[in-house]
């Protein structure tokens, strides 16, 4: 049994989630091999060697794969797959991006998002935005799956010393091309990556009532998230809004302010590690999933943190 | 151009999912079903194109059981033209309807199909690519932004770090994310409208297409659950067992 790691790299250097891909892929058990294909992506496969419990890197280059596109990169890899018998992608925007492709060209069922490797053929993934876990069991020759990153501790990144075979590109079949990619300059983590996520709720009564989550937020290296009822009130554009139509997050810190926790957005959030509320409402549902609540006026007690933090010398990690 | 939009019967967003005693599933019998809210961002996209006079036709496809005829005519109400139902009573994974789907586009020709980029039920987020896959057409997924000019589409696409734009050859498959715009409320009289579009009926085996599961679903169980944890009195306390007792920051 051989599986097989589709590496997400910007062809100088891995994503970290790819760690923790190789992590799950060692779960399954047999040799472990990375394919990284790009463009002058020489460092990136050289990165994927020295992981820790890879056998072999395979190393595929063309302009074609300069920026990862599913029409390009999935054929190379449906290529490949004779020789596997796990193909994993990280469950990242890449990797969603193109394991599906590739299931369909190989005529299999996709397993997205695993959190657990039961056996070779059976997986553990959150449905309904986590709200259930399914365990499901695939029959298909070749297992096409994403692995959720969280669920899975990194493989170390150096100890390893795996070949770098180079093989051959696979036909470009020229109907997709890169325009530009503008990424978020902003001095805060986005939000699915970031350790501490500050989120406002309705409770903020203005966008610009932001500003003291922001404060904090810059205390304490922060994402700024916020809630549906705050999105749909229009304090803070969509790609703010955490929880079940928005952002599925699990940071190590998650400070809810003046969010109550509807089902919508705990579905969102309450994979957290440690869960902070900051409510008036003593009643609201968010302190039952709250490892530690404050009852309170927000405008009172957020500022206050915001000092507290300075007094304390608390800096982002 | 011609516009083909996916839509799925979901449980409503709002409602609180439970797991079947049994493990086999989850509650849906007297739970409130909607559309999939991704599907509506694609159903609002579709219909603003054929507002702006780049689409001349918008067709609302969904599969599944009998009722999801009231889907399509959410859709229709938005302002799609016609729909199409592939009815079934088995369980539909997205390879099958991606299969299915192929099959329609095999018969409609459309220039685009337009679908959210994951169900809130399964969260599988693949149908979209298998379909491209299938038809070797171009994806554009989690789209934020769709252009369509001279036989092409520039996507811009919600990516881990930002934003990134691909220009995709038409026909091509495009999936909805959050930020594509803000579905509207169908108005009554369209509503009443909607009644009027005509629908289309057909199964799985008229469209030759074995929709056999791959997945074996062996159980679904509750998540962990989540304790609540203390009450602190002030910030400072707080900030104490954020730091001492938690480690976090």
């Amino acid at each position: 049994m051989t599986v097989l790691v589709v590496a997400d790299h910007d062809n100088s250097a891995l994503v970290p989630i790819v760690l923790n891909t190789v992590a799950a892929a060692a779960a399954l058990g047999g040799d472990v091999h990375v394919l990284v294909a790009g463009e002058n992506a020489g460092a990136a496969a050289e990165a994927a060697s020295k992981i820790a419990g890879v056998a072999k890197v395979l190393h595929a280059e063309s302009p074609a794969y300069a920026h990862q596109l599913a029409e390009t990169i999935a054929p190379l890899v449906v290529g490949l797959a004779g020789g596997y018998s796990h193909i994993l992608f990280p469950s990242n925007t890449t990797g969603k991006n193109i394991a599906p492709r590739v299931a369909a060209l190989l005529d299999v069922a996709q397993i997205s998002d695993i959190v657990e490797v039961v056996s070779e053929d059976t997986f553990v993934r959150p449905i309904y935005a986590g709200n259930a876990m399914a365990t499901v069991q695939s029959s298909d020759g070749t297992k096409v799956i994403t692995v959720r990153g969280t669920a899975f501790a990194a493989a170390e990144a150096e100890g390893g010393s795996a070949a770098v075979d180079s093989i051959g590109a696979a036909d470009d079949p020229g109907i997709s091309s890169f325009v530009g990619q503008e990424l978020t300059k902003s001095e805060r983590p986005e939000l699915t990556a970031a350790r501490v996520i500050i989120s406002g709720g309705r409770g903020m009564q203005s966008g610009e009532n932001f500003e003291i989550i922001e404060k904090v937020a810059d205390k304490l290296g922060a994402a700024v998230g916020a809630s549906r009822a705050a999105v749909d009130a229009g304090y803070k554009p969509n790609d703010y809004q955490v929880g079940q139509t928005g952002k599925v997050v699990a940071p190590e810190l998650y400070i809810a302010v003046g969010i109550s926790g509807a089902i919508q957005h705990l579905a969102g959030m309450k994979d957290s590690k440690v869960i902070v509320a900051i409510n008036k409402d003593e009643e609201a549902p968010i302190f039952s999933v709250a490892d530690y609540g404050i009852v309170g006026d927000l405008f009172k007690l957020v500022p206050e943190l915001d000092e507290e933090l300075e007094k304390q010398g608390v800096k982002p990690r | 151009m011609k516009l083909l939009v996916a839509v799925k019967r979901v449980i409503d967003y709002n409602v609180k999912v439970r797991v079947k005693a049994d493990e086999t599933g989850v509650e849906t019998a007297n739970v409130k079903m909607s559309m999939n809210p991704f599907d509506e961002i694609a159903v609002e996209e579709a219909v603003r194109l054929l507002e702006a006079g780049t689409a001349s036709e918008v067709i609302a496809v969904s599969m599944g059981v009998q009722q999801c005829q009231e889907t399509i005519r959410t859709a229709l109400a938005m302002g799609a033209d016609r729909g199409i139902h592939v009815k079934t009573d088995e369980e539909l994974q997205p390879l099958a309807v991606a299969k299915l789907l192929a099959k329609i586009v095999e018969k409609e020709s459309p220039d685009a199909v337009i679908l959210g980029k994951q169900a809130i039920d399964d969260d599988s987020n693949q149908t979209g690519q298998m379909l491209a896959g299938l038809l070797g057409w171009s994806q554009g997924t989690f789209a934020s932004k769709i252009e369509i000019a001279d036989g092409k589409t520039a996507v811009t696409r919600e990516i881990d770090g930002g934003l990134e734009t691909v220009s995709l050859a038409l026909p091509a498959v495009i999936t909805t994310d959050l930020r594509l715009n803000e579905p509207r409320y169908a108005s009554l009289p369209n509503i009443m409208k909607a009644k009027k579009k005509p629908i289309d009926e057909m199964t799985p085996d008229d469209l030759g297409v074995d929709v056999a599961p791959r997945l074996k679903t062996l159980k679904v169980t509750e998540p962990a659950k989540r304790e609540g944890g203390v009450k602190v009195e002030t910030v400072a306390e707080l900030v104490d067992k954020l730091k001492n007792e938690a480690g976090v920051i």
